[in-house]
């Protein structure tokens, strides 16, 4: 030891004896709120609230502006139907950006999928239910790839899915050889693969099962996301990974569940994508992958990861949607259709950073 | 209280090494708490406190070196592993997940599961068992103030977030915890708490790890002082052998002392 000298008493700060003492509460700050304040605490707490008011606002205007053509049921079930594929799209693309990430791949996933089980089923003259589990797993190893680059690889998102995209989509063109197979080769030979665009009359809306298994698809996920642990995990790890991580979350199992889910999820899209075009074409959906991100972004989900619901993604589907057909409805040139949803993302994703602003 | 140090440690660590490139964060570093004490580490910034914690529990994986749990070896290769065995950790920069709510946060990764079918088959979580828990504890814990544990961690302050972080660690911790700079973001009375929450996980036999800057909170509530420096323990103190200057000089280098 030293040669220093003891120190026997335990010193006690004063001031912290007080504070001890002094009984209850922290004291609240209750700062007078401008409602524009209010209003922006409000948007980050129902990041769900800005898009349906967007949508309430469309439907109000297009009604005013087109009326009764516009709101009839079977209208309205039309699009629906239009915004079927982007929904279920959208709800893998949801579930990859709450993690942070983005998918370019899963337009091309689908595709792919919908001309293995079409080839499976018309070609090797499969049972049209094998062929559809044969092209889900296809979607899931999709997904799986993507994940392995992304967690093993640590490629970040935009560029492995960049890069897989390419990748799925050749091998979508050389696996089909770029033929189509015709609708009425499907139907005869497997119908089950075109249910999705079976309808049902509903009050003289013409609902397809294939939006009902879009909805059905919202509501399983919601479910995942809110109400089990798996869902707060991608959450966690979407909003702050390294502290996701020392709270003892395994990230990249989450992302790699991520980013299979989503693959299944492109997969059972390619099933209603086949329902509504009829024939599968290894040229169709090409664009859902941007689409998808269109719906989600407009949907509020953040960019950044972590915040967002996936309902919004609904809603941002049908905000689309609604203006698509508003517009054309209207008479409006498609090019315009195309200028606002274009305006709209500007607007949603200025939204979010504007909420994100002085609330966080 | 009285601490035996006869006895096997609770987590004892030796020959610890970590390199973060050319920089060595822990430099052969020894480390040893015992039942029932309150261990205090101190040493300069960048003297490699939190790295060795981080080493013990299982944040980041040492390249030598072993670690001990109740005298069985362990490696811990994630932070869940040294979860599983009762070490429960307070980290410097708190690792709470902002977007997510206050019972969400102090439940992450052990969310408890609604009874019956629902929580069986469909998994479901019992948001309101969390809740209700997460607000009794907190108030058992005399930590937070917040009403609501539905309200998202970054609509805290970064006093209330590190109550989170402590209140998770001291509710969960079975074996040991160990708590980075738990009283860094708060004021002097929520500091008080912590302090006292401290001692009484003690009293509860619980062995607790303080990472602390604040001198005279360390000589008041630790057992024993793991003075660090340069990346290894330049010695062990304790409040009755060394006054606060004797220990600061220590820790700078301007004093030395026999490897205790
Ligand atoms: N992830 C990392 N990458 C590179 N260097 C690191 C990393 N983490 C820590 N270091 C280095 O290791 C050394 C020890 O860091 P550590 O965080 O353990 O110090 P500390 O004693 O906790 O300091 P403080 O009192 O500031 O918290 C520092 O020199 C730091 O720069
Ligand atoms: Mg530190």
């Amino acid at each position: 030891m030293s040669s220093v000298k003891p120190n026997t008493s335990t010193p006690v700060l004063e001031h912290d004896q007080v504070a001890d003492n002094t009984a209850g509460y922290v004291a609240n700050f209750s700062v007078k709120e401008s409602p524009i304040l209010r209003l922006k605490k409000f948007l980050h707490t129902y990041p769900i609230a800005a898009p349906s008011i967007v949508l309430l606002l469309a439907i109000f205007g297009f009604s005013l502006l087109i009326g009764n053509r516009f709101l009839h049921p079977f209208n309205l079930s039309l699009i629906l139907q239009q915004v079927t594929i982007i929904g279920v799209i959208g709800v893998a693309q949801t579930l990859i950006i709450l993690t942070a990430g983005i998918d370019l791949s899963v337009g091309a996933i689908m595709v792919l999928c919908s001309v293995v089980m079409g080839r499976m089923a018309i070609d090797l003259g499969l049972e049209a239910w094998l062929a559809l589990a044969l092209g889900i797993s296809v979607g899931a190893l999709a997904g799986f790839i993507n994940g392995l680059l992304i967690t093993r690889l640590k490629i970040p998102p935009f560029i492995a899915t960049l890069g897989s995209w390419n990748v799925f989509f050749a091998i979508n063109l050389w696996y089909s050889k770029s033929e189509t197979i015709r609708s009425q080769d499907i139907s005869s030979i497997a119908p089950l693969l075109q249910w999705t665009g079976e309808t049902i009359n509903f009050f003289g809306a013409r609902l397809t099962y294939g939006s009902l298994l879009m909805l059905g698809l919202f509501f399983l996920i919601w479910y995942a996301l809110n109400w089990t642990s798996w869902g707060r995990h991608v959450y966690a790890t979407g909003d702050d990974p390294d502290a996701a991580r020392l709270a003892g979350i395994q990230t990249n199992r989450i992302l790699m569940s991520v980013y299979v889910l989503a693959g299944i999820v492109c997969a059972v899209g390619a099933w209603v994508l086949i329902g509504r075009i009829g024939s599968i074409s290894p040229q169709a959906g090409y664009t859902a992958n941007l689409d998808s991100i269109t719906a989600v972004v407009i949907g509020g989900c953040s960019l950044f990861g972590g915040r967002g619901s996936i309902y919004g993604t609904l809603i941002g589907a049908l905000v689309v949607g609604v203006f698509r057909n508003g517009l054309a409805l209207a008479g409006v040139d498609v090019l315009w259709q195309e200028f606002t949803v274009g305006i709209l993302i500007i607007l949603a994703v200025g939204v979010d950073q504007w909420i994100r602003r002085g609330t966080a | 209280m009285s601490i035996d140090y006869q006895q096997t440690p609770v987590l004892k660590a030796s020959g610890l090494v970590k390199r973060y490139g050319s920089v060595t964060a822990i430099d052969n570093a020894d480390f040893e708490l015992f039942p029932g004490e309150i261990l205090a580490v101190i040493g300069d910034n960048g003297a490699g406190k939190s790295s060795l914690i981080k080493a013990l529990s299982g944040a980041l994986v040492p390249d030598e070196g072993e670690v001990w749990l109740d005298g069985q070896k362990v490696v811990f290769n994630t932070p869940m592993e040294a979860r599983e065995l009762g070490i429960e950790t307070v980290y410097q920069n708190l690792a709470v997940s902002p977007a997510l709510n206050i019972a969400d946060n102090l439940y992450l990764g052990r969310e408890i599961r609604k009874p019956g079918f629902l929580g069986k088959y469909l998994r479901m979580l019992d948001k309101k068992a969390m809740e209700q828990n997460a607000k009794a504890k907190m108030t058992e814990l005399g930590l937070l103030t917040i009403q609501n544990m539905s309200q998202a961690v970054e609509s805290l302050s970064g006093g209330q977030r590190q109550g989170v972080a402590v209140a998770r660690s001291a509710l969960f911790g079975s074996k040991v915890v160990i708590m980075d700079e738990p009283t860094a973001a708060l004021g002097v009375k929520e500091s008080r708490r912590v302090l006292n929450l401290i001692k009484e996980v003690r009293d509860r036999g619980l062995p607790i790890v303080l990472i602390s800057h604040n001198m005279p909170h360390v000589f008041e509530v630790a057992d024993r002082i793991h003075i660090h420096r340069l990346g290894k323990c330049a010695g062990i103190v304790t409040p009755q052998s060394h006054s606060m200057s004797d220990a600061v000089a220590i820790m700078t280098g301007a004093m030395e002392i026999e490897a205790a």
